[in-house]
């Protein structure tokens, strides 16, 4: 192998990724690679380690062992909030979002700028950052909600929101959990459109249970299974693999 | 879209001229000087509060351990204070003359290194906001950093309140151990005792608190304010929204403990003297329930608690000093059962709504056509 003679870096490498519990490894030695605008999906039965794949990623799980590149950064050495400025942004199972502060003072908290403490303490709300606040409060349908606190939407609407709040932070690597769960028929079409819009110009990692979600997004699909792959492809490569039939898509 | 750009808005505006009313005018006008001393003591609490408001009420950090701080900025003042009383012509009958006359009893013969600098006005001064400021830098950090929090940070700083008073109670050669500091007399040469010295000192302090009020206010407006509120709900979101929790939290506790600090060198000021009594763990948590009684989320609101809780404690230990404890903490269970928002949570709850209500009738009887510029009055864009 030739080395400085790859045709394409990757956005983020896992190489020998490792984590264990008190002995238990949730995630063995496991690698994959993501490319440069790849829509990457991560399916996989309950338990497979998905979740932490995205933990270990995004700093809220430390490895074990193993690496995690990002543009050739090494992101298991960096705290959560240093991963986050490298351009990786995270999207938890669970809306996560302020609910004591509006809709806009939420999205303003994800604006980029500002995020030491004396930075936040000379933060001016400037025609920038309310212009942007608007822009991407269109993009995820709350418009008219910017002065609402958070904690009167519904539970599709803070879903929007958080994804609204990673947006603003336009991050390189977008990594999204189960980002449908619990909506009804008509957000969940909403937010694929959504996130067909937002995924333009962005490396996405997605773990996502439905089917036909993935489907209509996924550019590639990897298969966890007991924290190794299992299988990795396109979804019509996986979805005749007979080892995922057997053990995921059967069910 | 309605942004709120203004430094207090109105029922703000109201509160604080509230205050300002009943402590520049109502309490001086209608107190004697004992009594007004005695708000003067209640009001260094109050500088305690309003640091907790920060710390606890918007930034969720729960700690028991404030009156470290106020004694450490109480101990820096009163250094200072007993040094000026403590001239050579004052102490001639001790076998040192020229130090603290409790140095004298525990046989020390020579000013202790640290003591030295506290000669100085401006150092006495700087080490009141630095010491506390430094000594809440590097407990905070050490637990922040380490992602310690909630109940076990609480604990970490009763314990450390409770070490304190400790090492002053020992070193009693050094403090003054139990008994503290007494005997203080002059700032530069300027009798802190008799009675217009506590009123010029009453006023300088309800100066300084309104100081800390806007200090806080600010605080709350800016995005840093916003920031502990997100922080307190989802800690996580905070650190993947790209910010240092650690840091942000370590802001809050040092600003409370400054904050702390500065009531404690104003309580050395008005009381004239400082002991280990107003370190421990039992003032720490008075300092905890003064803040919930006024309500946590309010500046406005714990200045009233500190007030309000210290009243009712000097008016019910004077008839009843055995029952006085019992009253405070079925007071803080009271609180925190039926009104966690404090006194200013049942004045947004039940009576501002009643005089919106009252000023809205008013209105529309004195004709409907002015209504309508009023609620558009607030600052669209």
């Amino acid at each position: 192998m030739l080395i400085g003679h790859q045709p394409k870096p990757f956005l983020l490498a896992v190489e020998a990724l490792t984590v264990s519990f008190d002995g238990f490894k949730a995630v063995n030695n496991l690698s994959f690679y993501v490319e440069e605008n790849e829509i990457r999906v991560i399916i996989g039965p309950n338990g497979a380690g998905k979740t932490t794949v995205l933990d270990l990623i995004c700093g809220k799980t430390k490895a074990t062992s193993g690496s995690i590149q990002f543009r050739g950064k090494e992101l298991t050495k960096l705290k959560e909030n240093q991963i986050v400025q490298t351009g990786v942004g995270r999207k938890f199972q669970t809306p996560s979002v302020f609910e004591d502060l509006t809709v806009f003072e939420n999205l303003e908290i994800s604006y980029p700028r500002g995020r030491t403490v004396f930075g936040s303490l000379a933060f001016q709300r400037d025609d920038a950052v309310k212009q942007r606040v608007e822009e991407v409060a269109e993009m995820i349908f709350l418009k008219d909600r910017l002065d609402t606190y958070a904690d009167q939407l519904s539970h599709g609407q803070k879903q929007w929101l958080e994804i609204g709040m990673l947006l603003i932070q336009d991050p390189e690597l977008l990594m999204l959990d189960e980002p449908v769960a619990g909506m009804s028929v008509s957000e969940r079409a909403k937010t694929a459109e959504l996130l067909n819009r937002i995924i333009k110009d962005r490396s996405v990692l997605v773990i996502e249970h439905d089917m036909k979600f993935v489907e209509d997004i996924a550019h590639k699909v990897t298969v966890l299974h007991q924290g190794q792959i299992l299988s990795e492809g396109t979804m019509e490569k996986v979805k005749n693999d007979p080892k995922v039939i057997e053990v995921y898509l059967g069910h | 879209m309605i942004i709120n750009s203004r430094f207090f808005n109105r029922s703000e505006l109201i509160g604080f001229v509230a205050l300002a009313l009943v402590l520049l005018v109502i309490l001086p006008l209608s107190l004697d000087v004992f009594r007004l001393n005695l708000v003067a003591k209640y009001l260094t609490y109050a500088f305690v509060a309003i640091g907790l408001v920060l710390c606890w009420g918007y930034g969720g950090i729960l700690s028991l351990g404030q009156g470290v701080f106020f004694g450490l900025g109480g101990y820096c003042m009163a250094m200072f204070l007993k040094l000026e009383a403590s001239s050579v012509e004052n102490t001639k009958i001790q076998s040192t003359p020229g130090i603290p006359d409790f140095m004298d009893w525990n046989q020390i013969t020579a000013l202790p290194l640290f003591w030295q600098p506290f000669h100085s006005l401006t150092f006495t001064v700087l080490a009141i906001i630095l010491v506390p400021g430094l000594f809440a830098l590097i407990i905070g950090t050490a637990m922040f950093k380490r992602r310690v929090g909630g109940t076990y940070f609480a604990i970490i700083t009763q314990a450390v309140a409770a070490i304190l008073t400790i090492l002053i109670v020992g070193q009693q050669g050094y403090t003054g151990g139990i008994n503290g500091m007494t005997d203080l007399r002059t700032l530069k040469g300027w009798d802190i005792r008799p009675d217009h010295a506590k009123i010029v000192l009453y006023f300088f302090e309800v100066f300084l608190l309104f100081g800390c009020i806007f200090i806080a206010q600010f605080i709350r407006l800016t995005k840093l304010g916003r920031i502990l509120v997100a922080m307190r709900e989802q800690e996580d979101r905070v650190r993947f929204s790209g910010y240092s929790v650690a840091n942000f939290k370590i802001f809050a506790f040092c600003m409370a403990a400054i904050f702390a600090a500065i009531g404690g060198a104003m309580f050395a000021l008005n009381v004239g003297f400082m002991s280990p009594s107003f370190v421990g763990i039992v003032p720490s948590i008075e300092m905890v329930i003064y803040t919930a009684v006024g309500g946590r989320m309010s500046i406005f609101g714990a200045v009233w608690g500190a007030l309000l809780v210290n009243f009712a404690k000097t008016g019910l230990s004077e008839s009843f000093p055995q029952l006085w404890l019992f009253g405070l903490g079925a007071l803080f269970i009271a609180v925190v059962l039926a009104f966690p928002n404090g006194l200013s949570g049942i004045w947004a709850d039940y009576v501002q709504p009643r005089i919106d209500r009252l000023l809205a009738s008013r209105k529309s009887k004195s004709g409907a056509w002015a209504d309508n510029s009023v609620a558009d009055g607030a600052p669209a864009e």
